[in-house]
């Protein structure tokens, strides 16, 4: 591993070099001014890199050098869900009969690829309770936003125009509120009682205007990963003021096979496949995020769906109710693919293992650590859990300094600063692919950090000093503005 | 228990102890019973990879893929060469398993690779600023409509009829939901009717959407539709929806007073993948760097003075701004943009223009094959097109196509499915890996129809 490779791919490159090979023009060559008037040509050069292939290759592979990655080492990043992604998915995605599809060919030429996206409806509807799910969506956030316009379309087409009201607990992810304003709703925060659960106080007083209320966003487990008790109760009072319950599905790691977001009265969801179905994140995505809804708002689904006619699979564009398409084409196909390799892999038994040992691993890991971290909410949590800095507040270190001295003992920390509710979170999901050895080697670093942060605390402020580079300057980045390499 | 799962039964009894309860039921006593799950999902038991890839297998042997089928379908995806060496790069796990760059000093690569790709993109468009990347062609392109919307506080944008059929769906979806007005400009001959978009801009529009080379491949008029927009409303922005594979060697959007940029950059280096994952792009000048979408990746250093590289403009973001951001996106396509960095880094300079130059001469080529005998006739005659022409004849372009895949070519679009004046218009394109052979066997194969 070169750690110390420090080279720009513009500063590597020399005029003259190529990494390429094409084949020589087998056609009539002509000038390209005869065929396309001059005044629509380019007379100057469009400035790329310069390199061989095996230059190509050895930058890309001395950057690589420079993540920290799932593969290398536990990831346990809160509402992220880094689990195992396994290369048999990879395998799939790859195939040459899969990757090698024109999204606008003929229906007859694709029944393969049409067949596994209508199964991986089936069984991601399965899995939540719902009727029927679009694989559209590019990302959790915009299945939020698509499921956020069938909840618009649902109340339009009912003639409810005044439901302009969304209501977003202050425990959400960020994005709740952001696609929600988005798509073009007015957002009612409410607060959220100290362990992450739905203030009922503060949800009947949003309902006060009962027929402004479109629906409430939601997540359960919560974001502090305790399940929502009072959940048919919520339920019920959102449906009667003519609402519909939103459930982003970012936690659904801890509920596969032990209860269904359909069931609990959530009427539409989005899943997050890069989460939850074990596709990799990809330093950032490409992601998937379909959304299921009950069997009323099918007729509201995102254009087009994969229907089956006989014994042939169909994309059908001729659905007047629909909100429309959010994206071109079908969805992240090769993300579908993933997951669903992924769904056949482990079975109804797999995944029901999959959230009881996630639900474990997450609890295992609390037990060990709550006399040396400040546990805000004591009681059994979910897949995740969340902590507030270190227990002893005489110290003055902040979970910033704790997350970065983790990275010195290899370790990528949790997420920081989430949920807003807690002050000084800190955010632990292990999920079911970590061993009880890797979650005691976790354990012991963060003993091991607040030890020092005991006895020597400018350890932890000057961390990290094992990385490629130290802590980086972030008012610097926003005020210099330097976004691209100039000569 | 399952191979993806590490703790045996033992050591799962071992942590049951640690926590104090005695079952792992125990631990989902939460849930009310009423709710919970009765019995198995229905769906299989877990399969073994042999019956994992048997089953997918066997799907896939029912596609027809585009490298058994010769392929001159474009419209907006395309089979461009992807080279080797991109494959192998992706596949590593320090790229392929990483979250989102949030801790810098361990993510440098992600981070570094983000800022190669934003300098490449600027390179190619002339832009001084770009993200991290879009989802796609058609998301950024409607970012790109709600940014001129918010920045010039007006709510109707103009757009090009000559734009691809799926930006304008996802458009309308998403202006509809804000009642922001979207407003077609017809077409004459092919392109932006200039004299109706003259007539159409006024002072209220927020900005015009064109797309160049448009759906039907040819070259638009840039230029004057900026200054007609800007005319219009000095404030209005010009949208340019693009082919990055065009910009190699067509007239830089920079040099035609454009204002956003947006586009797919499947093309390249990225899978069809029977639509996705694509990879939007989206620049714009350096005054709109605090409007954009998106994530964004500067320049900084750490406490020693080292180059590292960070994401930056947060503020802008939902995980910070809540609703109001300027966009509720939170990822990027970081896979795909690495895809296309290393794309653009070995094709390189020389390599790229080729790509294009190629793809022109043969699209001109097939164009003049196809239409020399006189039963198939230019849809948009003395037009100027880059690698994507339109045709039309008597035959219905179901027939054409129907008779071309039994010769196992994948035939052109449909220009009649969005364009009812269109009927019969056949769309085909042609890159760069189409050799003489293939096109004369697709003119060949018409002829005779």
């Amino acid at each position: 591993m070169n750690s110390k490779y420090d080279k720009l791919i513009f500063e590597v490159s020399r005029p003259g070099k190529k990494g390429y090979s094409l084949p020589e023009l087998d056609v009539k060559d002509v000038e390209l001014s005869d065929i396309i008037p001059s005044k629509y040509l380019n007379d100057s050069e469009i400035d790329l890199p310069e390199v061989s292939e095996f230059e190509s290759m050895r930058h890309y592979t001395n950057l690589s050098n420079k993540n920290y990655s799932l593969d290398a080492g536990i990831y346990p990043l809160g509402s992220c869900t880094m689990k195992y992604n396994p290369r048999i998915n990879e395998d799939m995605a790859a195939l040459e009969g899969l990757t090698s599809l024109h999204p606008y060919q003929p229906e007859e030429t694709a029944q393969g690829a049409l067949e596994l996206m209508h199964k991986l409806d089936e069984q991601l509807s399965e899995i939540a309770g719902f009727a029927r799910t679009t694989l559209q969506p590019a990302a959790g956030s915009h299945g939020e936003y698509t499921g956020l316009l069938v909840i618009k379309a649902y109340h339009a087409k009912n003639g409810d125009t005044k439901r302009t009201k969304i209501i977003v607990p202050d425990a959400a992810h960020g994005t709740n509120p952001s696609s929600a304003q988005v798509a073009g709703f007015e957002i009612i925060e409410i607060q959220s009682n100290k362990d992450g659960s739905v203030n009922m106080e503060s949800l009947k007083e949003s309902l006060a205007n009962p027929e402004e209320i479109a629906g409430l966003m939601l997540t359960n487990p919560s974001t502090l990963g305790l399940f929502e008790k009072n959940i048919k109760e919520i339920s019920d009072l959102v449906h009667e003021a003519g609402g519909l319950l939103y459930y982003d599905g970012a936690n659904m790691n801890a509920i596969m096979g032990k209860v269904k977001p359909g069931h609990m009265g959530f009427d539409v969801m989005h899943y997050n496949l890069h989460k939850t179905m074990s596709t990799p994140h990809g330093g950032g995505g490409p992601g998937s995020g379909p959304i299921g809804v009950r069997e009323d708002l099918v007729k509201f689904l995102p254009t087009p769906v994969v229907e089956k006619k006989g014994d042939k699979f169909i994309l059908d564009y001729d659905r007047p109710d629909s909100i429309g398409s959010v994206k071109a084409y079908y969805g992240n196909f090769s993300v579908l693919v993933r997951a669903y390799t992924y769904i056949r892999s482990m079975g109804f038994d797999g995944l029901r293992e999959a959230s009881e040992t996630a639900v474990l691993n997450a609890n295992y890991m609390m037990s060990q650590l709550k006399d040396t971290y400040l546990l805000p909410i004591d009681r059994t949590c979910m897949h995740e859990f969340v902590l507030s800095g270190l227990k002893d507040k005489s110290i003055d270190v902040t979970t910033l300094d704790i997350a970065k001295r983790l990275l010195d003992f290899g370790y990528h920390p949790p997420t920081v600063y989430f949920p807003l509710i807690i002050s000084e979170a800190m955010m632990i999901e292990p999920t079911e692919t970590e061993s009880k050895q890797s979650m005691d080697g976790y354990i012991a670093a963060l003993k091991q950090i607040a030890e020092e942060a005991k006895e020597n605390p400018q350890t932890l402020k000057n961390a990290p000093v094992t990385t490629v580079v130290g802590r980086i300057d972030e008012a610097k980045a926003a005020k210099d503005l330097i976004l691209k390499y100039t000569k | 228990m399952h191979k993806y799962i590490p703790n045996t039964d033992d050591v799962k009894q071992e942590m049951l102890d640690a926590i104090g309860v005695s079952s792992i039921e125990e631990l989902f006593n939460d849930i009310p019973k009423n709710l919970k799950v009765t019995g198995d999902l229905n769906l299989d038991k877990a399969q073994s990879e042999i019956e994992v890839r048997r089953d997918i297998c066997g799907m896939v042997s029912k596609n027809q893929t585009t490298e058994e089928l010769t392929c001159f379908l474009g419209a907006g995806t395309y089979d461009h060469y992807i080279p080797s060496i991109i494959k192998h790069i992706i596949t590593r796990g320090e790229f392929l398993t990483s979250y989102t760059p949030y801790q810098p000093e361990i993510s440098q690569g992600t981070l570094q690779m983000i800022f190669e790709f934003q300098t490449m993109i600027c390179s190619l468009t002339g832009m001084d600023v770009t993200n991290a990347s879009m989802y796609d062609g058609a998301t950024a392109c409607t970012e790109a409509a709600i940014l001129a919307c918010a920045e010039s506080k007006k709510d109707k944008v103009l757009v090009s009829g000559a734009l691809n059929p799926e930006s304008k769906a996802v458009l309308k979806t998403y202006l509809d939901a804000r009642s922001l007005e979207i407003v077609e400009v017809p077409m004459k001959d092919g392109v932006t009717d200039l004299e109706a978009l003259k007539s159409l801009a006024d002072a209220d529009i927020a900005g015009v959407i064109v797309q160049s080379p448009n759906f039907f491949g040819i070259i638009e008029d840039v230029e004057a539709v900026a200054s007609i927009t800007h005319e219009a409303n000095k404030k209005a922005k010009l949208i340019m929806y693009t082919d990055p594979i065009a910009l190699a060697v067509l007239k830089s959007p920079k040099d035609m007073d454009v204002d956003i940029v947006v586009g797919d950059a499947q093309a390249l280096g990225n899978a069809m993948a029977y639509g996705g994952p694509h990879i939007g792009f989206f620049a714009v000048n350096s005054k709109l760097v605090r409007k954009m979408p998106g994530r964004i990746v500067g320049q900084s250093t750490d406490a020693e003075g080292r180059r590292a590289f960070v994401l930056t403009l947060q503020a802008r973001e939902q995980h910070i701004r809540r609703y109001k951001a300027t966009s509720n996106i939170c990822s990027n396509q970081g896979l795909n943009a690495l895809i296309t960095s290393i794309y653009l880094t070995t094709m390189g300079k020389e390599g790229l223009k080729e790509v294009a130059l190629q793809s022109a001469k043969k699209a001109q080529y097939a164009f003049n094959e196809l239409t020399k005998g006189g039963k198939y006739k230019p849809l948009f005659p003395n037009q100027p097109f880059f690698k994507e022409f339109a045709i039309t004849s008597d035959n219905s372009v179901e027939d054409i196509n129907a008779a071309l895949l039994k010769e196992n070519i994948l035939g052109g679009y449909d220009l009649g499915k969005d364009y009812s004046d269109l009927k019969n218009g056949l769309l085909l394109a042609v890159t760069e890996k189409r050799t003489k052979e293939e096109i004369d066997k697709l003119a060949s194969a018409m002829e005779v129809l």
